[in-house]
């Protein structure tokens, strides 16, 4: 259970970001998209706040995660440095990948597109991770891909925070930079791409 | 002085040619009116010149800046409402102003006083703190057109202002939209349906046809135009414009159209 509890609380962060693209999709069909783009404040921002929006609704899952683990009695940290060092994850971790739906919702463009690639996304992306069994055990394939998934950075340091005794592969602080890195990289690219939605 | 100036300006949908080499000027001050049957180009058209969709071929400058090369500079010159009714339902009059107010980057310390402000011109004063959800269509709108000024830009694009809307509610943003004229000498490039309207209250017209402006002229020259005794703009627009008035329109634009008109009724 201990081992789970962290991957379950990136499963929750990852379900609800991967699917916030659809936002923009709305958006476009109301009109405020369009508002958006023609104002001066630069895409980038725009994407950011969007990103940042996902990070907080991302906390209420850090709550209910927290509590069941609790309630199940998994080993929880609750010391306040790893604790706010949780919350930072889930943030950039909502972030990183609600800024990668936003990119697929500017590429299709319609709900029923994106639903449906949606789900085609987040089954490779939580399975091939470290979230529910170690990366040691994978076969050689398998490592490759977990290793360039921002997700499996993401459970380590949650299992380093989270957990009181948590074994995990790499160092928090090398965590931190690969998800922020991925992040950075794909608001750019969302950036570059959202204007596509108005067109 | 000329605020906005097309030259060839041209946007093509892989065989579709929706704008085909549009060149025309806007003085400052002028409501000019682009009219034409759905499916002409008037959309594309203010898209290209809100920097929201680039042109394949020609150019365009508003303010003096060109479109492409900078147009971070000419979005700060222009207000935009959008056919689609887009403000938030769930936030009040007050708070839809004040997201806009931060995103054209209004000095914190003017934001409540413009925000003010632009509520009493726009007659919504007395319910900026109600939810948006709550307003007439025609509050909606006059509330929209209070985001696109709050940073009182010198060039006003309106696409279809008073689509859906009673003409009661038609009459006061037209009220209100004078007001705004006589208050700043903003200029107004619009699109509508509506030839009454584009009578009444347009300085100039060009009537677009099939991705072309088929005329151009102040209300009265367009109608002395068409050659008949008591013509009127509905027979300018049918005279330019053919059948399409019936066979005009893709499914997406309409579709489009009805969604805002449902939203505002």
């Amino acid at each position: 259970m201990d081992f789970m509890a962290p991957g379950i609380l990136a499963q929750s962060v990852l379900f609800i970001a991967i699917f916030s693209g659809i936002t923009i999709i709305w958006e476009r069909d109301l009109g405020i998209v369009f508002k958006f783009l023609a104002s001066p404040t630069p895409r980038t921002a725009l994407v950011l706040g969007k990103a940042l929006s996902a990070g907080i609704r991302a906390l209420s899952q850090v709550v209910i995660i927290y509590l069941l683990s609790w309630l199940l009695g998994v080993a929880l940290d609750f010391s306040p440095l790893p604790l706010l060092g949780v919350c930072v994850l889930a943030l950039i971790g909502a972030a990183c990948f609600s800024t990668f739906s936003l990119i697929i919702a500017c590429l299709v463009k319609t709900r029923e597109r994106f639903m449906g690639i949606g789900q085609i996304l987040t089954m490779p992306l939580f399975f091939a991770s470290n979230a529910i069994y170690p990366i040691a055990i994978m076969p050689a394939w398998l490592r490759i891909v977990a290793r360039v998934n921002p997700l499996t950075y993401e459970v380590d340091a949650l299992r380093a925070l989270m957990l009181q005794n948590g074994v995990h592969g790499f160092n928090v602080g090398f965590d931190f930079i690969v998800l922020a890195l991925a992040t950075i990289v794909l608001v750019i690219v969302a950036g570059l791409v959202y204007p596509r939605v108005a067109t | 002085m000329i605020i906005l100036q097309t030259e060839e300006l041209t946007r093509r949908f892989r065989n579709i040619l929706a704008v085909n080499r549009l060149t025309l000027s806007v003085e400052q001050g002028e409501v000019f009116g682009l009219l034409g049957p759905n499916g002409a180009g008037k959309s594309t058209a203010i898209k290209m010149l809100t920097t929201l969709l680039p042109p394949t071929s020609g150019t365009a400058r508003v303010g003096g800046f060109d479109i492409h090369q900078d147009a971070a500079a000419v979005r700060r010159i222009f207000g935009y409402v959008p056919q689609a009714l887009s403000a938030d339902g769930s936030l009040t009059g007050r708070e839809n102003l004040r997201v806009f107010a931060r995103l054209y980057d209004i000095p914190r310390k003017e934001i409540e006083s413009r925000l003010s402000a632009a509520l009493e011109l726009m007659g919504i004063a007395d319910t900026a703190d109600r939810l948006v959800a709550t307003y007439s269509g025609g509050m909606i709108r006059r509330l929209e057109i209070a985001q696109a000024t709050l940073h009182h830009p010198k060039l006003l694009f309106l696409d279809e202002p008073t689509i859906g809307l009673d003409p009661v509610a038609r009459d006061a943003v037209w009220e209100h939209l004078a007001v705004l004229r006589k208050q700043f000498g903003i200029t107004i490039f619009l699109t509508t349906h509506y030839m009454e309207e584009a009578e009444a209250n347009c300085t100039r017209i060009a009537i677009m046809y099939k991705g072309v402006v088929a005329a151009i002229g102040t209300p009265s020259e367009l109608i002395a135009s068409v050659g008949k005794p008591d013509a009127t703009l509905n027979d300018v627009f049918a005279y330019y414009a053919g059948d399409s008035l019936a066979t005009g329109g893709t499914y997406k634009e309409t579709a489009a159209t009805r969604r805002a008109m449902r939203r505002l009724s």
